[in-house]
């Protein structure tokens, strides 16, 4: 669901906060300081970080590949390693069958259950891959706004925290309350009116 | 401002209020449109409209969707105290139609199908490319600012309960 698909999901937001200047350096050093780190061969089972917005799977954020016009395009990547729950019973169960019979005993305690199940997840992690998901953003930093290409709740979330951390501007969603409050050119009453409103009924 | 997460639940309702005024007006006061978005040809609701009716503990939600869909199975959701939490649209504007899902929580576009572009063939194509989408996006969210913009000064003024919710409530009782 990118900028040239056929069909698109925007989610808009307004950047609050000012980014140092020389200011395309400054987003550089964030997007390469935040860029995705493989976690294929690694134990965590995820990852968030910037990616290059042409080439997702080798992030590279040199020269000035990302600025396209008065924009910096760039994607958000999520990878993520799941499990199949069937498979981890599967270990599970033959690792408990295997410590039985090296011990001698009918019973293992909670704790080695938690154990032997937390040694599994573990073990498996690092061989499987991580699924990658990426969705690309599109930032105006001149005019302090940005579009966000999904409406996943999750997908959001992480985005604002991690520019946060990259860019150290806050993103703030436009939904109606906001738009409403940032952007309509609202009167300073207009304003003191709508923080003052309730639900209208048509059927009253 | 208000905490975002704190405003964004106890004022949700203006957004179905947006979407619910907004099919009143496509219906009912065309002429107003154009004096909102002066290069609007056309804005018609499309192929797919939610409804949600907090009345009730449980909310009820009615989901209308098909190219063929009448509204009328809509109008009752209207008549029962519903509101229009989602709706499809159509934009025409010059020679170019945008279609785009609008969703009243949180006015985010969802399956936004701006006016077809060239293919792009090569990779010194692709910034142009880029840019005119952005552009034809931007004509989408222009819309949807504008259109809000002009129901959020209307529902703020003593207008909205002296005459529009009149009006809307007169539309919803003899549909």
């Amino acid at each position: 669901m990118g900028l040239l698909s056929s069909s698109l999901a925007i989610t808009r937001y307004r950047v609050e906060g000012e980014i140092s200047s020389p200011l395309m350096d400054s987003v550089r050093d964030g997007l390469q300081k935040y860029s995705i780190q493989d976690i294929d061969n690694d134990a965590p089972d995820k990852a968030v970080g910037w990616t290059a917005w042409e080439s997702p799977f080798s992030p590279a954020f040199e020269g000035d590949s990302f600025i396209v016009g008065p924009y910096v395009v760039f994607s958000l990547r999520i990878d993520k390693k799941t499990i199949p729950p069937k498979i981890i019973k599967k270990e599970q169960a033959k690792e408990m069958a295997r410590r039985l019979a090296d011990t001698d005993r009918t019973h293992l305690s909670r704790n080695e259950k938690r154990e032997i199940r937390e040694n599994i997840i573990q073990a498996l992690s690092l061989r499987i891959p991580a699924t990658p998901n990426v969705y690309e953003l599109l930032w105006h930093p001149t005019d302090g706004w940005l579009w966000f290409f999904s409406t996943q709740k999750a997908a959001n979330e992480e985005l604002e925290t991690l520019f946060s951390k990259s860019f150290k501007a806050t993103l703030i969603r436009l939904f109606p309350y906001t738009i409403a409050d940032l952007a309509s050119g609202l009167t300073p009453d207009g304003r003191d009116r709508l923080g003052g409103l309730s639900p209208t009924r048509f059927t009253e | 401002m208000l905490d975002v997460s704190v405003s964004y639940d106890r004022y949700r309702f203006l957004g179905n209020e947006f979407l619910t005024w907004l099919w009143h007006a496509i219906e009912n006061t065309p002429g107003l449109l154009p004096t909102i978005d002066p290069e609007l040809a056309a804005l018609e609701v499309g192929n797919r409209m939610v409804l949600e009716n907090h009345a009730h503990e449980a909310p009820e939600v009615v989901t209308i969707k098909g190219d063929d869909a009448g509204l009328e199975e809509a109008m009752m959701a209207l008549r029962k105290g519903a509101m229009v939490a989602e709706m499809n649209l159509h934009y025409r504007s010059g020679d170019h139609e945008w279609r785009f899902n609008l969703k009243g929580e949180s006015l985010s576009l969802a399956g936004l199908k701006p006016p077809e572009t060239g293919a792009v063939e090569s990779q010194e194509e692709i910034e142009g490319a880029l840019l005119e989408r952005v552009y034809l996006c931007e004509k989408a969210t222009g819309l949807v600012d504008a259109l809000y913009g002009h129901f959020i000064h209307l529902r703020v003024s003593d207008g909205w309960k002296e005459e529009t919710v009149p009006a809307i409530k007169k539309w919803i009782q003899s549909a």
